[in-house]
């Protein structure tokens, strides 16, 4: 018998092709969002603090300051169809796996150092 | 009445047609042999006895060997009994496997729950145990008065406290069958199921639900 933990993930709904992520990284989420029977896409932009989870159940936070200086988090499920596509648009130098201190800072502080060109 | 034993593997997460994530748990489910067919003129009763899962002959005894080659069936580990109104349906030595199974209905699942040890009533009952501050100390998961005093001036039969917890035969209602994979005898189902992994489950047709709850 096959190992039983390869069994059930082949059993489990993982997409064949995801974005490597990582803490830092600000990413642009497209999700499909459904309104009664129309669908449409809605991309939220914003700083990857949190990943968590293994397998189908991987989950990625982002989080991006909206209007008037209030910060929004959303979790996404990295395997869930209703995430149509991750693009990440820039990725930066940090030094932990969870960037829960940027909850407190604001403006120039909250910003993140750039990644710099790796060989 | 349909019926298979199982083996629970262990559980992982899938997403819906709406893209809602579903846990489940994943059975391996037969292959199964009717190994006896229990009737009401003989028994008293009417009922299919299963076998499943294969083992070398020689870890069962004689009497259960012969039991089994009476029936032109491997040696079998486990041998469970179903109620079944339908015996005329069965022969002994027939195979079932998870075919019998449609995705979308629902079934119950028989297994032995996790044993928890001698456990307070905290977890056991779900009580609420004490308070944590305010002056008060070993009160945190204590199970507070356990009677009045000298009326009635005893403790009344049946009263919850601590004790054996886990470790019985617990069914779970009204599962949703969410895959069948009869080439690998798998049976995947919604939601949790009694037990560790490896534990033998009794998996019936869902009493009180048949059809589809799915609405749309």
């Amino acid at each position: 018998m096959t190992n039983v933990s390869d069994l059930i993930r082949s059993i489990e709904h993982v997409k064949e092709e995801v974005p490597r992520l990582r803490t830092g990284d600000t990413v642009r989420v497209h999700t499909r969002i459904v309104e009664g029977d129309r669908e449409r896409l809605q991309v939220f932009q914003g700083i990857v603090i949190r990943q968590q989870g293994s397998g189908a159940a991987r989950t990625f936070t982002v989080r991006r300051v909206a209007s008037h200086g209030i910060g929004v988090e959303r979790t996404f499920p990295l395997h869930s169809p209703r995430v149509e596509k991750i693009e990440v648009v820039s990725r930066a130098q940090v030094r932990r796996a969870k960037l829960y201190f940027l909850r407190g800072r604001r403006g120039k502080s909250a910003r993140l150092k750039e990644e710099r060109e790796r060989a | 009445m349909r019926g298979i034993l199982g083996k629970k593997l262990g559980m992982g997460q899938i997403f819906n047609e709406k893209g809602e994530a579903v846990p489940v748990t994943v059975i391996q489910a037969g292959p199964c042999y009717v190994t006896q067919v229990r009737t009401p003129e003989r028994d008293g009763y009417a009922a299919i006895q299963l076998g499943f899962e294969e083992v070398k002959p020689s870890r069962l005894t004689k009497p259960q060997r012969v039991h089994l080659s009476k029936r032109n069936v491997p040696a079998l580990r486990y041998l469970r009994e179903i109620r079944a109104g339908d015996i005329d349906q069965y022969q002994e030595g027939q195979k079932i496997d998870v075919s019998i199974f449609q995705v979308g209905t629902f079934v119950d699942v028989t297994g032995r729950s996790k044993g928890r040890g001698f456990a307070g009533v905290v977890k056991r009952h779900r009580f609420g145990g004490g308070p944590k501050t305010h002056g008060q100390s070993d009160r945190w998961r204590a199970p507070g008065a356990i009677s009045a005093g000298s009326t009635p001036g005893r403790v009344f039969k049946g009263l919850r406290m601590a004790g054996r917890m886990g470790n019985e035969r617990v069914t779970v209602q009204n599962l949703e069958v969410v895959m069948v994979d009869p080439a690998r005898n798998l049976l995947v189902v919604k939601g949790a199921v009694p037990g560790a992994r490896n534990e033998l489950l009794i998996i019936r047709e869902a009493r009180k639900t048949t059809v589809s709850k799915k609405r749309r």
